[in-house]
């Protein structure tokens, strides 16, 4: 098993097969009365928060409490990293205190990439910047096995604005590892560069939702902050949502069997309306759901919970 | 003042010869010579060139003491075998005075180990907003000639021409760093395949092309003299080739790290690779060093850029950019250009002492010329150990990389700065 997981790119097929197999085990527990395991007894998780996440940081401490493990919250308000402390003095105080995993949130791309050079226990991107968020992309995988039977094959329109976005960039990687074929979709000013160059060589790039959507699997909006447009990415709020939104003549455009995801919070309204989220072909619940599980079987296999 | 005698050596790679250095003057050329009084550097296998002259060096004295010194930053260009180097306006308070450029003019001449030929600033502050009083710099014991706002560009058409226009009252240059603030903003490294997969916000090379295509306008318009800072990019290069040709009074350097570096070196996140303008493509470096080879870029210039440890060691999007260079510009021209001496020369010393008009600097050792040369090793190699650099800061990107080439000394008007690889004060 890997040591760290810092991108999608970290995950061959088996590892990532691996993982999804394990989290479909540690859903079991879930269902249980009592929800926990003593795998990680004994164990230190730091969740290491510079940003704003409550739903990320409490999907993590709950998957790290189901396996037992000792939890440790340290976030950037209320702590030394508001009085300036740096990252590195951080990792070491965390290093010094007998962390086995940290896991980070970072405002800055590449944050996670530093820390793995200062610590000794595993790192874990919980999402850094504008880069990756490579557990989320597990969490979609699984939602999308377990709704569709399957990964191999889908085709995933992945919509929005990918210039900005980490969950993209992981839903590319991984979802081209397991043989997916992903096509992103978005006005050109928010599709980066030398995407399919850069990511995954299969990756195709529309910009017309309307002619992708009956010709997918699944469907992932991506959350569109209406300050872009202040950055002219875009004219306004509205013409986005008319061009680029989710709302219910075009979801009866997809499939029959096609899924719709987004990985919250979501801009009711902008990228996705109220009739699309709380339809039944949508995920965004269950998303939330299989998150923990995949988050315990990352930090299992990441400690080596499968070989003690 | 003590002679010195250096036996068998090649100048600018010809057949070997002597050299006496008497004086403070290259006193004689020619085999055999023979001079008792003096001390005897052995020359065999070593190359002598005229000392080399950086027009882009950040001394970061005043203000960022702890990352360099003028001392320190001296120290660092003689051991590079450089005799002089002009220092940079960014510095705090910025060099855009009178006072302030006499200030590093003097701690040059107190260090007495290279030449320092500050840099004016062009505006106020750098803040690109109103001309700093550019002939009070030139009128100065300094002397100023090269006037930029380095770090900064002179974004605003307007300002920029009078800027060309006002210094050519006394045969100024306007050194522009060319980067279009608007499409540079919070630009971390090249826009390309590697920011995207990294999600780090991309320094498209159009933000340096179109300041280039504008300025070389500007300066043919105005009938100015415009050099251009830090090429980076193929297209920078098509702009300058074609405003050569048309008769442009335009001069253009590049960096050794642009010669060499890609920017794939940014997938660690180390920001020991983070610069500005930032590392580019394997194409830009093909064009960059065809283009140094033919004279569209004229010059090796270092961007000598300390930085102290925790301005570097941390989240890349936090760093400052820079990178040393003066240790290692001459190894990594020879790793580029290999034993091209006459090309070494002219792109490291001549061209740049004509730029900048610091006379009796790249010159080639003859009789009667003043002695600022510089004796490099072309057949040892070393490994760059970031702790064994003169300079006070360690951000060199080549740490632990072996180079070709070494410099065993220097000589500052006829007195040793470097010795033996060390320097001497």
């Amino acid at each position: 098993m890997i040591r760290h997981l810092l991108s999608g790119a970290d995950l061959d097929a088996d590892t990532a097969t691996e993982i999804l197999d394990t989290a479909a085990e540690m859903a079991t527990v879930a269902g249980r009365e009592i929800k926990k395991l003593p795998a990680l007894r004994g164990r230190t998780v730091v969740n290491l928060f510079y940003e704003d996440s409550t739903r990320t940081r409490i999907s993590f401490e709950a998957a790290a409490k189901r396996l037992s493990a000792d939890v440790i919250n340290f976030s950037a308000k209320g702590s030394s990293v508001t009085k300036g402390e740096s990252l590195k003095d951080t990792a070491l105080t965390l290093q010094a205190m007998g962390a086995d995993a940290v896991v980070v949130r970072h405002p800055a791309s590449g944050a996670p990439h530093r820390l793995a050079n200062w610590v000794d226990g595993s790192v874990v991107n919980a999402g850094d910047g504008t880069h990756e968020h490579p557990t989320q992309a597990l969490l979609d995988a699984y939602t999308m096995r377990a709704r569709l039977g399957r990964l191999a094959g889908l085709s995933v329109a992945v919509v929005g604005d990918v210039l900005h976005s980490r969950v993209a960039r992981s839903n590319v990687l991984l979802l081209s590892t397991l043989g997916a074929k992903v096509t992103l979709v978005g006005p050109p000013t928010l599709i980066p560069v030398d995407i399919a160059a850069a990511l995954a060589p299969g990756t195709d790039v529309s910009y017309d939702l309307d002619s992708v959507l009956p010709n997918v699997d699944v469907v992932m909006m991506l959350r569109v902050q209406r300050e872009r447009m202040n950055d002219s990415y875009f004219p306004s709020a509205r013409e986005y949502a008319r061009r680029y939104g989710l709302d219910g003549p075009r979801m009866r455009r997809l499939p029959a069997h096609a899924i719709v995801m987004h990985p919250g919070p979501m801009n009711r309204g902008m990228e996705i309306t109220p009739e699309v989220a709380d339809s039944p072909r949508s995920t965004i619940v269950e998303q939330v759901t299989n998150g923990v599980s995949v988050r315990m079987a990352v930090l299992y296999l990441l400690l080596g919970g499968n070989n003690r | 003042m003590t002679a010195y005698l250096i036996t068998s050596v090649s100048v600018v790679g010809a057949a070997p010869t002597d050299l006496l250095i008497r004086d403070g003057v290259v006193a004689e050329v020619g085999p055999g010579l023979s001079a008792p009084d003096a001390t005897v550097v052995d020359g065999t296998g070593l190359v002598a060139l005229p000392g080399l002259v950086d027009l882009h060096t950040h001394l970061r004295e005043p203000g960022r003491e702890d990352a360099e010194t003028v001392e320190s930053g001296s120290r660092a260009a003689a051991l590079g075998g450089y005799t002089a180097v002009c220092a940079m306006a960014n510095t705090s308070p910025v060099a855009d005075t009178a006072g302030v450029v006499e200030q590093v003019w003097r701690l040059g001449r107190e260090a007495g180990l290279v030449d320092v030929q500050p840099i004016g600033a062009v505006t106020v502050g750098l803040a690109g907003e109103r001309l700093a009083e550019l002939g009070a710099m030139a009128d100065s014991a300094a002397r100023v000639r090269i006037f930029s706002d380095d770090g900064y560009c002179v974004a605003d058409p307007k300002l920029m021409r009078r800027a060309l226009e006002y210094v050519k009252a006394f045969d100024g240059i306007i050194a522009q760093h060319a980067e279009e603030p608007r499409l540079t903003e919070g630009a971390q490294m090249h826009e390309g395949e590697v920011s995207t997969r990294l999600g780090l916000i991309g320094w498209p090379a159009v933000a340096e092309e179109a300041i280039i295509a504008r300025d070389v306008l500007l300066t043919e318009h105005v009938g100015g003299r415009l050099h251009v800072c830090h090429v980076s990019t193929a297209g920078s290069v098509e702009v300058l080739r074609q405003a050569k040709a048309r008769g442009v009074r335009v001069t253009a350097e590049v960096t050794p790290h642009h010669l060499l570096l890609t920017d794939e070196r940014a997938t660690t996140y180390d920001p020991v690779f983070k610069v500005n303008p930032p590392l580019r493509t394997a194409a830009d470096i093909a064009a960059l060093r065809t283009a140094l080879a033919d004279g569209v870029l004229d010059v090796i210039a270092t961007d000598h850029a300390p930085h102290a440890v925790e301005d570097k060691e941390c989240e890349w999007a936090y760093a400052r950019p820079g990178m040393l260079g003066l240790e290692t510009a001459l190894s990594i021209a020879l790793d580029v250009l290999g034993p091209q001496w006459d090309l070494i020369a002219e792109r490291m010393s001549r061209t740049p002492a004509r730029i900048a008009g610091l006379t009796g600097h790249g010159v080639d050792p003859a009789p009667g010329v003043p002695a600022n040369l510089t004796l490099v090793d072309p057949a040892a190699r070393r490994t760059i150990e970031p702790a064994e650099l003169a300079s006070r800061s360690r951000n060199t990107p080549y740490a632990r990389m072996t180079l070709p080439g070494r410099i065993v000394a220097t000589f500052l008007r006829g007195e040793p700065t470097v010795l033996d690889g060390k320097a001497v004060k």
